[in-house]
């Protein structure tokens, strides 16, 4: 029981690769490194439990969908829409990630050191304790938490310049929160949604996750939360309400 | 100046001579109707959407109702349905919304196909005596069989089948989720549907735990707000259907409003209670047909390839290609949805202009991927406006494997088709969640009045194909020999490929 | 109605016609006139490279010239000749019945694993579903279809079908629905190797049409008997199963049969079920089919028409009707009954 077992995902298909992490969990292994993963799409795909993998390469489309518990560790970038619909566990990856990451999260944390595509945190939803966290070192794209239902979105823009200069962000969110580090230009927000001041009560929610943040990247918490933060939230829980009449 | 009010839709009226003041039309009418006044009772109109419930319960016959009691200066062009939309859009500046399925002025193409039968030249089989077989088929099946001929009676299937769903007849209750409708609805189709070796989709609402019990009849639906959707969820499910559209309102998303979502609703589909539930008009991870292939393997990796995934699309003039497009991606099977599919609200304007009947979408699907020889790669479910078995028979005719129905499971427990779902208030306790309303609605009794239905028509089915000289479903399937054309046009008929009466 | 017949010779001795259409004129009761006709295998000894096709022209001096330059530009015309013929006083002749000996270029279509075949099937698709005024009616080797509208005795005469000899014959005399009086309409219908006999009429024909239409087969006869031959050709040649699986996916066992399998033939007859359904034929037919080394007779799987098999020495008979057979061989030693859906085979030895 317990123990590391190392997987060769060098020229493996995505389910055969699947299989061996799954069995490898079910026979106690606490940790899995898969090396020479190249574009594997769905890696830990539904899974649940415990399991820590390493993953050493690009991850494919898809990394931790569904997955319910584990943590995955990407040495390297992925690509579109990790956590996708994931339901618990983390996924921290120690590179860029494409579009739609995050896509549907309902529970867990995507942390990406460094820049992500278009689409972050896209419909992110919680539910009673289940608040999903995406956490972005770098730069985001334009429509950030579009359609967002619930959970918090931080980008710190560590990568130089405004943390996001595309517009659309949070459009038609009805739930949650957006942390952006640095100033963010009224144009750039989408329907629906609106700039809210930020106290020390929320520096406070925050600093727990950035601390954890910090610590997967040897980056300094203190220095990530210093600065002026712009948070942005729903102007209304029924974006859409006065579109529409009854027949 | 102002528009003023316009005419009443009913007028409800009691025959004072057979009403005894039970009141019992007070208790049953959600929508304020009756009220008693010293000893008698009275009426507002206005307020009654014609749901039937309190002419239903009546126990003397009192009560009448009369459709469009007041009429406007008759005008082919200006008819009332456009002017009342012009008078409510001036007032509100707002899109319409409206309940059930397209109440546009469309002729019905089934009605106009007529079914075969055998005189002379091969006997009709009599399905009671003979056998009859119905039994479906869902999923994927291999263009062709390996077989290791090991010589003389020794021979050994090399080929492996994915997972298909076995149908013991080709009718499936459609996806109707637990918020659209109440728990005790979905529970009594749940029944019906095991009962009846058939199933049913869980619309986008999750599933409730009551329904555990039925979950390997369940079709998990997995739309754009991915509601409800985990691993639990889809590993419980019988098969997983990725809802893309739907005939009612093709191209756009959902809206559960927030006040429909109490305790039990936010519980299955895994939101906050009282939240909007908002289905974007994609999927946000699909944005091209590769996408789509991803989606629907990211579901098959998720739950090892156990489970057949369905794609759900509306009806549009361009689905013959769409669906050959999800034919190459995995899935086991096509839904398509015609634009008399129902729904609990959908706007008007999309419900009664956007989207294609079944009857020529699946006559086009089918022939498209026969074309690319690509039939075998998915299964064909055509839903939206199936009425009786005779459309269920048709519909297999022109090439579907299998159908969905929603609104007649619906008015096998009681719905009147008022159109009025959208209001939350069923008195039938079926598109409600008022707990006094929902418990109307038995589900001991429900469930069988549902299975009833499907029996009903899975037997008129056999007596059709008995008659057709066909005993089993798979020689009913793209047979349109078997049909003919009746009044329609010629483009139709080349479309449908079938023959006019008489040739 | 229609009445069917066939003989096997498995040592391939042969027989001439004689018999045979003195069998099938024992069931003119099953038939109208209107149609009758013959396959025999192993009648082209000398061309039994090559592929004979036989051909309804409407006339020769309008319509062959297109049907030649076809055929030159897909391989070599060996030898050719009118098909000798032998007025009837009942029989109209609408047709001037042609063969050729045919050697297809492999190099065409090399792409394919049998281009010869390919090539035949393909011309004879191409020339059948352009309809002017040419038809094939058989394309196999060392083999061929001789029919016409008329009694089977009129029709045997008219070709002179006594004076052809070979191991294997169908026969068949019809009593037509669809088109009578057609000659292409009449039995036996052949691609190939492939002949067909066939009584009855196939409910599910739209659907196995359509199936077939997916892998480049065009039924262009108006009836439904050809598409027998095609589906035959689809799972035994191009797909590979055994006769007798390609009959349990024509007339597969009901579903009750199949759950009370063990498990290995469940998933065996459930895998045939799903992959060929929409080849699955219903209706009322008995069939008998053959090919240069076998012949086969089975029934829809409710056993809707009458099937008899019968067998003496090396012979091996199948018919509608048990004095068929007797009339062909009266020291017939054995005859039974086939079970629904369960094909009666006979090969050649060796």
């Amino acid at each position: 029981m317990g123990g590391t077992i190392r997987i060769d995902a060098a020229e493996m298909d995505y389910t055969a690769l699947n299989r061996q992490i799954r069995s490898a969990a079910a026979s106690g292994a606490t940790e899995v490194v898969l090396d020479h993963v190249l574009g594997q799409r769905f890696i830990a795909d539904g899974l649940r439990g415990t399991v820590r993998l390493i993953i050493n390469g690009v991850a494919g489309g898809d990394l931790g969908m569904f997955m319910s518990g584990p943590t995955c560790i990407v040495h390297g970038n992925a690509e579109h829409a990790p956590g996708n619909t994931m339901n618990g566990g983390v996924i921290v990856i120690h590179g860029s990630a494409g579009d739609a990451v995050a896509h549907s999260m309902r529970g867990g944390k995507v942390l990406v050191r460094d820049d992500i595509g278009y689409r972050g945190g896209i419909h992110m939803k919680e539910y009673y304790d289940k608040t999903p966290v995406l956490m972005v070192g770098g730069n985001a794209r334009a429509y950030l938490g579009e359609y967002m239902a619930g959970g918090l979105i931080v980008v710190f823009g560590l990568g130089g310049g405004a943390a996001v200069t595309e517009r659309g962000i949070g459009s038609g969110i009805h739930g949650g929160e957006i942390y952006i580090r640095g100033p963010v230009e009224d144009r750039l927000l989408g329907v629906g949604a609106r700039k809210l001041p930020v106290g020390d009560a929320e520096r406070k929610r925050i600093a727990p996750f950035v601390q954890e943040f910090a610590s997967h990247f040897d980056m300094d918490a203190k220095e990530l939360l210093a600065g002026d933060f712009t948070r942005i939230g729903p102007a209304s829980s029924r974006p859409f309400a006065s579109k529409y009449t009854w027949e | 100046m102002t528009i003023g009010s316009t005419p009443p839709r009913y007028r409800v009226s009691i025959d004072r001579d057979q009403c005894m003041l039970c009141e019992r039309c007070v208790e049953e009418c959600p929508y304020g109707v009756f009220r008693r006044n010293g000893e008698r009772m009275s009426v507002n109109s206005r307020q009654c959407t014609a749901c039937h419930r309190c002419i239903a319960m009546c126990p003397r016959d009192a009560i009448n109702l009369e459709e469009q009691p007041v009429d406007y200066r008759s005008h082919p062009v200006w008819t009332r349905k456009v002017r009342e939309a012009i008078y409510n859009q001036a007032r509100t500046g707002r899109i319409i919304l409206a309940g059930m399925g397209n109440a546009g002025d469309y002729p019905v193409i089934f009605d106009r196909l007529v079914l075969d039968a055998c005189q002379v030249t091969n006997p009709a089989i009599d399905p009671l005596r003979e056998p009859m077989e119905l039994r479906t088929y869902l999923g994927k099946k291999p263009s062709r069989l390996e077989i290791r001929n090991g010589g003389g009676d020794d021979v050994e299937l090399v080929t492996e089948l994915t997972p298909n769903l076995q149908l013991e007849t080709p009718l499936m209750i459609a996806h109707m989720s637990y918020g659209a409708i109440s728990l005790n609805a979905q529970l009594s189709l749940a029944r019906a549907a095991a009962a009846t070796g058939t199933f049913m989709g869980t619309g986008e609402g999750g599933l409730h735990q009551a329904i555990y019990p039925y979950q390997d009849r369940m079709i998990v639906q997995v739309a754009s707000g991915r509601f409800g959707v985990d691993i639990n969820y889809l590993e419980r499910g019988a098969a997983i259907e990725i809802k893309i559209g739907q005939g009612a309102k093709p191209g756009i998303g959902g809206h559960l409003p927030g006040e429909k979502v109490c305790e039990d609703v936010s519980c299955t589909r895994m939101i906050p209670v009282g939240s909007d539930a908002i289905s974007p008009a994609p999927h946000h991870d699909i944005y091209s047909i590769e996408d789509l292939k991803q989606l629907v393997r990211s579901l098959k990796e998720a739950t090892e390839w156990k489970k057949p995934v369905f794609v759900k699309i509306a009806a549009v003039h361009n689905s013959a290609a769409i669906a050959a497009g999800i034919a190459r991606s995995s899935a086991d099977a096509v839904v398509v949805d015609g634009f008399r599919g129902g729904t609990g609200a959908a706007p008007r304007v999309f419900r009664d202009h956007v989207g294609i009947p079944i009857e020529a979408a699946i006559a086009s699907v089918d022939e498209k991927l026969r074309q690319q020889g690509i039939r075998n790669q998915v299964s064909l479910v055509a839903s939206g406006g199936i009425r009786e078995s005779a459309d269920v028979a048709k519909a297999i005719a022109l090439g579907a494997d299998a159908v969905y129905i929603g609104t007649a499971a619906l008015v096998a427990m009681g719905c009147r088709v008022c159109g009025t779902c959208y209001r939350g208030l069923c008195p039938w306790g079926i598109a409600t969640q008022r707990e006094d309303l929902t418990a109307r609605l038995d589900p001991d009794v429900e469930s069988e009045h549902v299975a009833n239905l499907i029996q009903a028509w899975t037997l008129e089915l056999s007596e059709l194909m008995g008659a057709a000289g066909i005993n089993s479903i798979e020689s009913l399937r793209g047979n349109r020999d078997r049909l003919r054309g009746y009044l329609l046009d010629e483009g139709i008929l080349r479309v449908l490929d079938v023959k006019p009466v008489g040739a | 109605m229609c009445g069917i017949i066939g003989v096997i010779d498995r040592g391939r001795k042969e027989m001439d016609g004689t018999q045979i259409r003195r069998a099938l004129a024992q069931m003119n009761e099953r038939g109208s006139g209107e149609g009758a006709g013959y396959a025999v295998y192993g009648c082209y000894p000398e061309y039994r490279d090559c592929y004979a096709l036989h051909v309804f022209f409407d006339n020769i001096h309008e319509n062959k010239k297109e049907v030649d330059d076809l055929l030159e530009q897909w391989g070599r015309i060996v030898h050719e000749g009118q098909i000798p013929t032998y007025d009837q006083p009942n029989l109209r002749k609408i047709h001037a019945p042609w063969r050729y000996f045919f050697k297809p270029d492999r190099s065409l279509m090399s792409w394919s694993p049998s281009p010869e075949d390919d090539i035949v099937t393909h011309l004879v698709m191409r020339i059948n579903t352009d309809h002017r005024g040419a038809l094939v009616i058989s394309s196999g080797k060392n083999m061929g279809v001789f029919k016409a509208s008329g009694w089977p005795e009129e029709v045997a005469d008219f070709y002179r079908i006594q004076d052809y000899r070979g191991y294997l014959w169908l026969g068949h005399n019809r009593y037509p629905t669809n088109t009578p009086g057609w000659w292409g309409g009449a039995h036996p219908f052949n691609l190939l190797g492939w002949s067909v006999v066939h009584n009855g009429e196939i409910t599910s024909y739209g659907t196995n049409q359509r199936f077939i239409r997916s892998y480049g087969y065009h039924c262009t006869m108006f009836t439904d008997t050809e598409v027998v031959a095609y589906l035959i050709d689809l799972l035994v040649r191009k797909h590979g199963l055994p006769e007798k699986m390609a009959v349990r996916a024509l007339a597969p066992p009901f579903w009750d049969e199949i759950d009370a399998m063990g498990e290995r033939e469940r998933k065996l007859n459930t895998a045939i079920r799903l992959t060929y359904g929409p080849a699955l034929m219903n209706g009322p037919f008995a069939i008998v089919v053959a090919n240069p080394t076998m012949m086969m007779g089975f029934t829809d799987r409710i056993k809707l028409r009458p099937l008899v098999a019968g067998e003496c020495g090396d012979r091996l008979y199948i018919s509608s009707e048990e004095a068929a057979i007797r009339r062909m061989e009266p020291g017939v030693e054995r005859t039974w009954m086939p079970r629904a859906g369960e094909p009666v085979i006979g090969r050649v030895n060796g």
